[in-house]
């Protein structure tokens, strides 16, 4: 059975789009005079474009993941994240974009190291630069961007193709692929998180960072994939997917939530128990301007999912799972916002309607994205070598 | 008339899962399947209640937090103070981020150790201990179903004629 989006699926996107671009405007409207706008509106297209940029990431690394490993489970669910995945191009389209834009004006005080009047000033960042530089930047960001899509596509393709033809030789080419992109995939979560997010804080460094924002990624990415299923679900598709699958998605999600919460964790103690001047001033600039919302942020993504998803009966009920999925979302953008404008915007970062506006107008472009491609192939592919253990797939 | 124990015995699990559904379906109780490995979707075809084993698990995991915390106080604070990261401050509350590593690994090594001695002492399966299965072959390759008659109000004759529809590749009684 093809999918077809609802009249009242497109007639509440709408209304979702509607509703952030008039936030949008009226937050432009009313905060244009201020001092930081500019550099707030480029904060907020960083934080909205990365947040969901990172859900595609992330859908494409699980699709990855699971071809190299030749998960039989998850056959059932695999185009919910092919159409996850493919949210990448247009999540790079924006996010090129944005990036663009704050490389045109120099940084516009969210990369500071972009500013060549910083630069000439600032010692520590003069020591970085062979790295930290406008060209070797976009030069990065094009390969990761171009890593990305050609992998991408190349799963699509393969996939559609075993719909037709069957066999095991593409699935085998799936699994070099898809060994070949984790390879790819362990080296650019991180260089590109450094490159993206890190070099906000120009002074500071974290080689966990890398992990900590590739485990936040993850999380999101899970909820969204829980989300879409059970969507599914309710209207009547996804006959072949049983709880058992729910079940296994909602433990990835309570697993990296763990993951999440443990690297936010090791990295905050290292630097706490260490105690060296340039590396705590990172914690310094939270905890002064953010204490409420960094740590309420960290309990919101660690304390709850662990409390409600720990039991088995959580993990297979439709309710509690969008629930506490759409706790985690709320929670994982906080830490994207708190990872952007605490090193740009500093004391003068708060969330007002130009900024929920903005992250409404991207959640219901990721949203209509994600819909338009579902429709695009049959829900269940036809010939996945998997699929008959995953028909039967019981826990 | 005395009481019987009924071992029927498979060559597979999906033919004793099968031969199970239909003979609860018509009433009859079965005690126990045993099996080389888990059977899938057999618990509640046969009325095994949930185990309460994560039950278990959770206050092993209490004790042993309960136990590092208790510990790390009197060794790191009371017993011998020690200067943490440079931060000689004495006090367990304000240096609790250095203890949150050895609390977490000493609550999932006894829930874990703990979850495991319950697990074979509540199966009496510690090892030395006599075997439970009825036939060796049940470790190997073979499936057997438990049936009491004591359990069962269905006559023997009715039980035996219901157990013949099933597939069966032997059965054993044995009178208790």
């Amino acid at each position: 059975m093809e999918f077809q989006i609802t009249q009242k699926a497109k007639r509440n996107i709408y209304l979702l789009l509607g509703i952030g671009l008039v936030l949008t405007l009226i937050g432009v409207v009313t905060g244009m005079d201020s001092h930081h706008f500019a550099t707030r509106l480029l904060t907020n297209g960083l934080i909205d474009t990365f947040f969901f940029f990172a859900m595609g990431l992330g859908a494409l690394f699980f699709l990855a993941l699971a071809y190299a490993t030749e998960t039989g489970w998850y056959a059932s669910v695999k185009r919910i994240i092919e159409a996850v995945a493919g949210y990448l191009p247009y999540g790079m389209g924006l996010m090129g974009l944005v990036l663009l834009i704050i490389t045109l004006m120099d940084g516009a005080h969210v990369y500071q190291w972009m500013d060549p009047e910083v630069v000439a000033h600032d010692d520590i960042i003069q020591g970085k630069t062979a790295y930290l530089n406008p060209v070797f930047f976009w030069i990065r960001t094009l390969i990761y961007f171009a890593v990305y899509f050609i992998f991408l596509r190349g799963f699509k393709k393969r996939s559609l193709e075993e719909d037709k033809i069957g066999g095991t030789e593409l699935h085998f080419m799936n699994y070099k692929k898809g060994a070949l992109f984790l390879v790819f995939f362990a080296v650019f979560s991180s260089t590109s998180s450094w490159d993206w997010l890190m070099s906000i804080d120009v002074h500071w460094f974290s080689t966990l960072f890398g992990w900590y924002t590739f485990a936040g990624m993850w999380c999101t990415t899970m909820v969204v994939l829980i989300m879409v299923t059970l969507y599914l679900k309710k209207l009547g598709y996804l006959e072949k997917v049983n709880d058992s699958h729910i079940h296994d998605l909602g433990k990835w999600a309570f697993a990296t939530s763990f993951l999440w919460s443990y690297l936010w964790f090791s990295q905050f103690m290292l630097i706490w128990y260490a105690n060296i001047g340039e590396e705590v001033s990172y914690f310094q600039m939270r905890i002064d301007n953010y204490k409420l919302l960094y740590f309420g942020m960290f309990i919101i993504n660690f304390a709850f999912p662990m409390l409600i998803l720990m039991s088995r009966d959580a993990k297979r009920h439709a309710g509690i799972l969008t629930f506490i999925g759409l706790i985690i979302l709320g929670g994982h953008w906080l830490d994207v916002y708190i990872m952007v404008t605490a090193g740009s915007l500093g004391p003068a970062a708060h969330i007002g309607l130009l900024e929920i506006g903005m992250a409404l107008t991207a959640l219901g472009i990721f949203i209509l994205v994600i819909l338009r491609n579902l429709t695009k192939a049959p829900l269940t592919p036809v010939n996945h070598p998997f699929l008959d253990e995953s028909i039967h797939h019981e826990i | 008339m005395s009481d019987k124990v009924i071992y029927v015995m498979y060559d597979d699990d999906g033919v004793l899962k099968d031969g199970a559904k239909k003979l609860v379906s018509k009433g009859v109780k079965i005690a126990d399947t045993f099996s080389p490995f888990p059977i899938h979707g057999i618990d509640p075809i046969i009325g095994v209640k949930n185990t309460r084993l994560g039950i278990m698990a959770f206050l092993f995991g209490l004790t042993g937090l309960t136990l590092a915390t208790i510990g790390m106080r009197f060794f790191m604070i009371e017993d011998w103070p020690m200067n943490i990261g440079g931060k000689p401050s004495f006090s367990y509350l304000e240096n609790i981020l250095s203890f949150v590593p050895i609390s977490f690994e000493f609550t999932v090594m006894c829930a874990a150790h703990g979850m495991a001695i319950t697990y074979l002492l509540k199966n009496k399966t510690l090892p030395g201990m006599p075997a439970q299965n009825p036939d060796p072959r049940t470790t190997d390759d073979k499936f057997v179903m438990e049936i009491r008659t004591a359990e069962n109000s269905i006559e023997e004759k009715e039980l035996d004629k219901l157990i013949k529809d099933t597939g069966f590749i032997e059965i054993d009684k044995k009178t208790i």
